[in-house]
């Protein structure tokens, strides 16, 4: 949505495809406050933010919005499908923009198909977009920023959380997170696990283990909780679909979250005509999602001819500010992501190669 | 079941609809994806896996995981998360891979 914006602002006609029937993304059930500075949004929750995004997106009449619509490839004539409306639809832009998101992490145990096993971020779809309470007694698995703060949303819509069970030896989110459900008295069981769901139809209880300082089960220190909801909020991966299929350069970067593309400081991948911005590139929250879909909008559209005695400026300051976002002990992990992924520092293994020229 | 009261957001309900669920008639809210009614209406089981036959719901909720497949007004592997519900709207849980013969 901030590519878009930037593109328009610029003078660029801009299309969005969007999968879901609203803009907004993720932000529109996200109904805590934003950290850091005022800048950046800090203290507005993601609901008003995508709102606000919303309403300037459609006042916009550079900006064409298709909703419901799914993109489905890019091909050599550098053409993108899309299936909209029931009909397959060509679209020849010159600059693509790829902010598909993420998809929400597996975790490998017994019965983890079963019906009322979600990620967390269904958990917030049904609960904060419609009003729906997934079960009554729910344990979550993962004690990250976003399993605490699902936490906290449950407690919020009169669900009981039984358990938060992190793997790790201690808690992988924010202190202030975590206070907030510690004081409603929910129990946060660190260095344990999920060893399986129980149930025939639907969850119906989990069987919960410790685990010793090399991450393996202690045996005879299984406990049955019981429980209608297993709430998975094990860390997100990019959902890189489409550039996989475009065949820009990939490769594994653990700390960005799996495979991504491999793109330059201005979010430009291997392929000249497509950039990509927000969780697609690599799992980070959304300010920088918003700031990277300015950059990335931005560069595009003055590679095209918009441009302005400014352009350089501006390049520098949304830089700036996404590198002053990442500063600090918090954004080490993403430094490191992301020097592989502009090949300043080995990057992982690129697991599609075999998949170049498979058409 | 769904939220009366919240402490931050407000549920601005639309007009009541009837849809059914393998036959049955089930009510819903205008603007609710087909998932979520069938969610708030205590339906879990959206479809059976394509092999074993297991029973499946709604994992990921925005269109990304297969797992909520199910068939609406006769076609199969509907993304129902994503799929708004419509009045009179005939949804069935879904069989293995659902059948596209037709």
């Amino acid at each position: 949505m901030t590519a878009a914006l930037k593109a328009a602002q610029k003078g660029a006609s801009v299309i969005i495809v969007e999968k879901y029937h609203e803009l907004g993304g993720q932000l529109i059930k996200q109904t805590h406050r934003f950290f850091g500075s005022k800048e950046e949004q800090a203290g507005i929750r993601g609901i008003a933010i995508a709102d606000e995004l919303t309403k300037k997106i459609e006042s916009n009449d550079k900006i064409k919005v298709l909703t419901e619509a799914t993109a489905q490839g890019y091909y050599e004539d550098k053409v993108i499908t899309v299936s909209y409306q029931e009909q397959f639809q060509k679209i020849k832009p010159k600059k693509v923009i790829i902010a598909t998101g993420a998809s929400e992490k597996m975790l490998a145990f017994e019965n983890n198909d079963l019906p009322g096993v979600y990620g967390a971020g269904a958990v917030q779809t049904l609960m904060n977009l419609y009003g729906i309470l997934p079960g009554e007694k729910v344990v979550m698995v993962g004690a990250g920023n976003i399993g605490l703060i699902v936490s906290y949303q449950l407690l919020q819509a009169g669900v009981k959380v039984v358990a938060v069970i992190e793997a790790a030896p201690k808690i992988g989110g924010y202190l202030v997170h975590a206070s907030k459900i510690r004081r409603a008295k929910v129990p946060i069981y660190t260095s344990h696990s999920i060893k399986r769901a129980i149930g025939e139809k639907s969850v119906e209880a989990v069987e919960m283990v410790k685990l010793d300082e090399n991450w393996n089960m202690v045996e005879g220190s299984e406990q049955i909780i019981e429980a209608d909801t297993v709430c998975l909020a094990v860390g997100l991966r990019p959902l890189t679909d489409l550039l996989i299929q475009a065949e820009c350069e990939m490769a594994y970067i653990p700390e960005l979250g799996g495979d991504v593309p491999l793109r330059d400081e201005n979010l430009k991948t291997t392929n000249e005509q497509i950039f990509v911005a927000g969780d697609a590139a690599g799992i980070e929250e959304a300010t920088a999602a918003m700031l990277e879909g300015e950059l990335a909008g931005l560069k595009a559209v003055s590679e095209i001819g918009y441009t302005d005695p400014d352009i350089f400026e501006e390049l520098n300051r949304l830089k700036e500010e996404l590198k002053k976002l990442r500063n600090g002990p918090v954004g080490k992990v993403i430094r490191k992501g992301l020097k592989k992924a502009r090949g300043k520092e080995d990057a992982g293994k690129n697991r599609y190669s075999h998949i170049r020229g498979y058409r | 079941m769904r939220i009366k009261e919240h402490p931050i957001l407000d549920f601005d309900r639309k007009e009541e609809i009837t849809f059914t669920y393998n036959g049955k008639e089930i009510k819903a809210y205008e603007g609710e994806t087909i998932a979520a009614a069938l969610y708030a209406a205590g339906i879990r089981v959206l479809k059976t896996s394509s092999k074993y036959e297991r029973p499946r719901g709604l994992f990921c909720a925005i269109g990304n995981c297969s797992s909520c497949h199910m068939v609406v007004n006769g076609t199969p592997n509907v993304k129902t998360c994503i799929t708004k519900v419509e009045e009179g709207m005939v949804v069935e849980q879904e069989v293995g891979k659902g059948d596209v013969s037709d």
